[in-house]
């Protein structure tokens, strides 16, 4: 019942007027009031209640809007030691006179390009979080790297977030990499608010021929803020795409990061760290499609929970008929630091080729006491020693980021929260 | 410098120790023998403070201090190395960080000044000799696919970087080849001055041959029942444990 007053409040918000891609979003219209929210009899949320949650904490339901950033504002809080181009969002809108250094990148805000296909990639039938975001997203931005070419200093997606209670924010992200094309994306949230919000994003990626994508995502909601994100990637041959999330706070956080790998010899790689402590809700549903023969997929995710956190991980390989000679592996390994943390995870493996190489393997432990008294015996003070191997089993993740400065930073977060607050 | 008095310990309720009464001085060097389950290890484990054990009676002073009241990174700090007799494999701790982070945090508590990482690394050249572990072992993660003589040179290769004032080897010498002994027992008796002590836990008397104890402890059923001089180990060697075993026994159905 209360489902369907809310989706009514959806419905209400969705009556709102948005500027655009008339088309698409009349279709991500239709598609989220035929799907409606999950609930946790939808087998891909059993573990993540977001709809009971959105229901208890939002109570009346608008699109946030841009508020103005100082430049100082901006630059405070890029990460030392960074180069490259920042592009800055307000609420999920692209604040063009904000950006720093950016040269000849070409992007704009997607209202300027109306003929971008937005939900070819990402799919509305998919998830209905991606259906409420293609019918009410706001701003969103547009990043085209041409053909050959190769920007050798990660793009800075730098999104500040403020919004009041019960406020959406719908981010809307479209890149194409060109063939031959290289790039890095990093992708931070600057919190700004202790209110209720909810953050629902949609970033579509299109890989070229030989291109080379990497995506990395620090995700530090605030407390209480609510995090939907679906991420999806299309990979033509020869291409590798390489995603690297590292999530750290927010009230109930759910990412769905998809994989279509297209073209003989494309590759995609996924890893993430979850540390998670207090209530903290992260959910990782991960998904690669292996369409075509000769493809490779990698991924592994590391989780260490505190308190009362929760983890859930899902993590499914679809190789089709066609895709004969696939290398598949993943692996998912947690520690609980709690009796009261909880952790679900679930490898998910559909196979229709009969000549591939799939592994995956999920383990759920606790810290090590006799590797932790070995550390103390030698000196070591305890908190130190447990943020010592505490790091040990997590840093493995933070090797895939390629890029040193920014590895750097995500280290130092890491050991900086394994030191204090586990 | 160690003084164990009528010490009890228990794990999970069941008693191990029943009374060690233990008197270690500076210069000294002491062995503890005695049939398996007879409390070697885990005398050793209580001295270094793992929790699994708990006391439930005695005390252990430690130059002046109650050893007891003590977390175990701080008896590590005031100077009680535990060799361990299995050391644990820590994937993804290189070697040569955790020790720099070892040395520091005992030398702070020390009193010393930090070792800058050039220092460190000099320090560390001149104490490997000693053990002759190579520098490729240390640039690895901690005993990490170490073979068991490796792992064993790496604890005494810790004992020489952290200088401590009295050292507990647990069965150092199980397992090892002759070679692999002779080469801890080396590094162990370069280690030895007149102002630290080291108490030896061993099975068997061979690493006596190496490393000479001046006086020489038979623990069992959790007490020392005899204490003498290297030549208890060699009566131990040719007679076994049976026949004081046998005393001992004898004595209790009396």
């Amino acid at each position: 019942m209360s489902t369907l007053i809310k989706q009514n409040l959806f419905e209400g918000f969705l009556e709102s007027s948005f500027v655009g891609f008339e088309k698409s979003r009349e279709e991500g219209k239709a598609s989220f009031l035929s799907q409606g929210l999950p609930t946790l009899k939808s087998e891909e949320y059993k573990f993540t209640a977001i709809t009971k949650k959105l229901e208890q904490s939002l109570s009346n339901l608008n699109a946030a809007k841009p508020f103005d950033l100082s430049e100082e504002e901006v630059r405070e809080v890029i990460p030392q030691g960074f180069e490259g181009a920042v592009l800055v969002f307000s609420n999920g809108h692209l604040l063009k006179n904000r950006c720093l250094d950016i040269n000849n990148l070409d992007f704009s805000s997607l209202s300027e390009k109306p003929e971008t296909p937005i939900g070819s990639i990402a799919k509305v039938e998919k998830d209905a979080f991606a259906a409420l975001n293609q019918a009410s997203f706001d701003g969103g931005v547009f990043i085209s790297i041409p053909k050959k070419e190769v920007v050798e200093k990660p793009i800075l997606l730098l999104s500040f977030n403020k919004a009041n209670e019960g406020e959406i924010i719908s981010p809307r992200i479209w890149i194409e990499a060109g063939d031959f094309a290289e790039v890095t994306f990093i992708s931070h949230s600057i919190n700004k608010s202790d209110k209720p919000y909810f953050v629902n994003l949609v970033s579509e990626v299109k890989g070229g021929l030989n291109s080379q994508i990497r995506y990395y995502r620090v995700q530090n909601e605030g407390e209480n803020a609510f995090e939907v994100s679906n991420i999806e990637t299309n990979l033509l041959q020869d291409s590798r795409f390489t995603s690297v999330t590292l999530s750290l706070s927010g009230e109930m956080v759910r990412n769905n990061l998809s994989l279509n790998l297209l073209g003989s010899n494309s590759e995609g790689n996924m890893y993430g760290i979850y540390l998670l402590n207090g209530k903290t809700h992260v959910d990782n549903h991960t998904n690669v499609d292996h369409t075509i023969p000769h493809a490779e997929s990698n991924e592994l995710y590391k989780g260490i929970l505190a308190d009362q956190s929760r983890g859930v991980f899902n993590g499914k390989i679809f190789v089709r008929q066609d895709a004969q000679k696939t290398n598949a592996f993943q692996q998912n390994n947690n520690i609980l630091l709690s009796n009261d943390a909880t952790v679900n995870t679930k490898p998910q493996l559909e196979i229709w080729a009969d000549d591939v190489k799939c592994s995956h393997g999920c383990t759920t432990g606790q810290l090590d006491e006799e590797a932790l008294f070995y550390l103390q015996a030698r000196g070591i003070d305890k908190i130190q020693a447990k943020g010592l191997l505490l790091f040990a089993f997590a840093g493995e993740v933070l090797e895939h980021i390629e890029n040193e400065s920014f590895r750097e930073y995500c280290i130092n977060l890491v050991q900086e929260r394994l030191g204090s607050k586990f | 410098m160690l003084s164990i008095k009528n010490l009890h310990a228990s794990i999970e309720g069941t008693p191990i120790l029943r009374g060690i009464n233990l008197e270690v001085k500076a210069g000294e060097i002491h062995a503890i023998m005695g049939p398996n389950g007879s409390g070697k290890s885990t005398l050793a484990s209580v001295l270094a403070g793992r929790e699994e054990y708990e006391v439930t009676e005695g005390e252990v002073i430690f130059k002046g201090k109650d050893l007891l009241e003590l977390a175990p990174e701080d008896r590590a700090r005031e100077g009680v190395f535990l060799a361990f007799q299995y050391p644990v494999e820590i994937p993804g701790v290189s070697s040569t960080n955790f020790l720099r982070t070892a040395v520091n945090q005992v030398r702070e508590y020390r009193g010393l000044e930090a070792l800058d990482a050039v220092k460190f690394l000099t320090m560390m050249k001149e104490k490997m000799k000693l053990v002759e572990i190579d520098q490729k072992l240390l640039s690895r993660s901690l005993n990490e696919g170490f073979s068991g003589g490796e792992k064993k040179r790496n604890e005494i290769f810790q004992m020489a970087m952290l200088d401590p004032t009295l050292s507990i080897l647990d069965e150092t010498d199980s397992g090892l080849d002759i070679d692999a002994l002779r080469i801890v027992s080396n590094g162990v008796n370069q280690l030895k001055s007149k102002d630290n002590a080291t108490i030896v836990v061993t099975h068997y008397q061979r690493l006596l041959d190496y490393i000479v104890p001046d006086f020489v402890h038979v623990l069992y059923k959790g007490r020392i029942v005899k204490s003498g001089t290297k030549d208890l180990a060699l009566e131990l060697e040719e007679k076994g444990y049976d026949w004081i075993k046998e005393a001992i026994d004898s004595e209790a159905t009396v």
